[in-house]
């Protein structure tokens, strides 16, 4: 194997990397990132090992297969836990947030990006001043903001205040966008007697898909994630928790049952999981989006 | 400022305020949901949050005390609040080049189309991304567990140390810690990053080195690295600005804890204003000082990073 290896690249000079030929040294990377992905996956896989594990199996030395599986945990975790609602909360939020995120987002950048109103200068000012503002800075005042609105004990106010989070980014990476397309996009629709809402949702919105596609993904794993904002707001009310708050108050409350605590992750992490694998390359389009707008 | 480029040719610079004002309603109207969000959410607790940091105000309901500067006086002597703010610099500094660095060699080796199985090894290092902190919280308590944990079943198998180590429960070392952890969850992201600066590299560039008889590492280092350098500031910014706001992990897995060792910035402000040790009242006009002080600290940070940005685009040929 050896020989063969070294007569087929015999004519390239003598360099350390031209003694592999370059199947064999991409057959090696292979293997070493097999390895590698294998440890980094290994918690998460251990995981949800462990969630069909009793808790004494947990710490005893069994390998990843269970000895004896047991649903036991889910079903516990189903019950005490509560994840069941939290789960409808987290997908509330996400989904709420997701949807008027994008609309609010593209309105404004596309007004934002096309158009020289009075006060554009102003706006986008203000808007680039606070890009980076951390979340520590403004929490108190939102949840105060949600309390006298009467929105402080609601699932409506978290999702509207989780909408906050990134829509100065995503409304700059919309007016990025929105500003490169031709101008005669609107032109032609007001010869064509397309009022301006019209033109904006039939034209501009799908033309600017690949941003669509973006916020739509950085949403997702910001409301799915958020921990801050949603801890704070159910501090007084578990029953608004999301699924991140309530997993992280279920260690709290019941902290040796390692075995329910595993199965509540498990059904935390596999729909989020399984929307990645399917969703894939807009995930990765998406993220990529970010760099490049 | 030239009115010429846009579509309502009535709206010229001489005509009156209230007639441009009209003209534009229907952005004025588009606008709406956007700013009701920004406003609400973002740029009204900026300057609440200012006033809040000039009060005694310790709880929602009760009453709020101007006491001008005082809160930030106390601060600046609080060594709570220095450790917090340091701690936040230094979880930055450990954790960003770690993570871009990581984040480039998998994108580099993951970008060769002729690897097969990319696209499965892609998927793999993004798992953690997609895993929330509070499951990440359990997960590595589990695994880091010096009462039979995986890792520390291996270590001491492997006689690397005599007794298990208490990754997390030790002072010494919880921070270390955390920074593994977080550079485990976050580098999909990075990677993914450097993988679309990537995709700004010509094929042709490859095949044109590949024809001249470089080597795969010299394309490597002297085509593609000039090519994505200019990316690294934005991705930088991008990662400095996520490991500042390190709170969800931090909460979730140590609480600020063993006796503070691990408390960044946001669990600092997060425990002063909400979480208070039994026995005291929450200071909410102290926390929103601190939160204050930080948001500065990473504007500041911002700004460096855009004059960066700006010299590194004024150095690349064509701009003398």
């Amino acid at each position: 194997m050896a020989d063969a290896t070294m007569g087929r690249t015999a004519r390239a000079p003598a360099r350390r990397e031209a003694m592999v030929s370059p199947r064999a040294r991409r057959t090696i990377t292979s293997v070493v990132l097999a390895v590698l992905c294998a440890v980094w996956v290994y918690p998460i896989v251990w995981m949800i090992s462990a969630s069909f594990k009793t808790n004494n199996e947990i710490f005893g030395d069994t390998g990843l297969i269970p000895d004896a599986p047991t649903v036991e945990n889910y079903a516990r975790a189903w019950s005490e836990a509560n994840i069941g609602r939290y789960f409808f909360n987290t997908m509330f939020v996400t989904v709420g947030s997701v949807v008027v995120t994008v609309i609010a987002t593209a309105l404004m950048g596309y007004v934002l990006g096309r158009r020289r109103f009075p006060g554009r200068g102003l706006l986008m000012g203000l808007m680039v001043f606070t890009l980076f503002i951390p979340q520590g800075y403004t929490i108190i005042p939102v949840f105060e903001l949600l309390t006298t609105a009467g929105l402080g004990q609601s699932l409506w106010g978290l999702m509207l205040a989780t909408c906050g989070h990134s829509v100065v980014i995503f409304t700059l990476l919309f007016a990025g966008y929105f500003a490169q397309m031709p101008k005669e996009l609107e032109e032609a629709s007001r010869m064509d007697g397309v009022g301006p809402v019209k033109t904006f949702w039939y034209v501009m919105l799908p033309l600017s898909k690949p941003i669509v596609v973006t916020v739509v993904v950085l949403q997702t794993l910001q409301a799915w994630n958020d921990f801050l904002l949603p801890l704070v707001i159910t501090l007084a009310n578990p029953d608004l928790r999301t699924l991140s708050v309530g997993v992280y108050s279920f260690r709290g409350e019941h902290f040796i049952d390692w075995g329910g605590m595993n199965a509540a992750s498990a059904i935390t992490i596999i729909p989020i999981v399984i929307l990645f694998l399917f969703l894939q390359r807009y995930f990765i389009d998406g993220l990529a989006g970010a760099v490049k707008g | 400022m030239s009115t010429a480029d846009h579509d309502i040719p009535a709206a010229g610079p001489r005509t009156g305020l209230g007639t441009r004002l009209w003209a534009h309603r229907v952005d004025y109207l588009f606008l709406v949901p956007g700013l009701v969000i920004f406003g609400a959410f973002i740029l009204w607790p900026m300057l609440a949050s200012q006033y809040y940091s000039l009060l005694d105000w310790s709880g929602f309901d009760s009453r709020r005390i101007f006491v001008g500067l005082r809160n930030y006086r106390e601060l600046l002597a609080d060594e709570f609040f220095v450790a917090a703010f340091w701690r936040s610099v230094w979880f930055t500094l450990a954790t960003v080049p770690l993570q871009m660095l990581l984040g480039l060699v998998l994108a580099v080796i993951l970008n060769n189309r002729l690897l097969k199985l990319s696209a499965v090894f892609r998927t793999l290092i993004f798992l953690p991304v997609v895993t929330p902190v509070a499951v990440i919280a359990i997960v590595m308590a589990l695994m880091l567990s010096p009462f039979n944990g995986p890792i520390n079943d291996l270590i001491t198998g492997a006689g690397l140390v005599q007794r298990a180590v208490d990754f997390l429960g030790s002072p010494q070392l919880v921070m270390w810690s955390l920074a593994g952890i977080y550079v485990w969850k976050w580098t999909g992201v990075t990677m993914i990053y450097w993988l679309a600066a990537l995709q700004t590299v010509p094929d042709e560039l490859y095949e044109a080195a590949r024809l001249d008889g470089v080597t795969g590492r010299q394309v490597t280092m002297y085509v593609v690295m000039p090519i994505i350098a200019p990316f690294a500031v934005v991705i930088g910014l991008i990662s400095a600005i996520s490991a500042l706001n390190v709170f969800p992990l931090i909460q979730a897995t140590t609480q600020g804890g063993p006796f503070f060792a691990s408390e960044v910035m946001e669990v600092f402000i997060f425990r002063t204003a909400f979480a208070p040790p039994s026995g005291t009242f929450p200071q909410l006009g102290y926390a929103s000082a601190a939160g204050v002080l930080f948001g500065l600290a990473i504007m500041g940070l911002t700004i460096l990073q855009v004059l960066a940005v700006r010299r590194t685009r004024r150095k690349e040929p064509g701009h003398g």
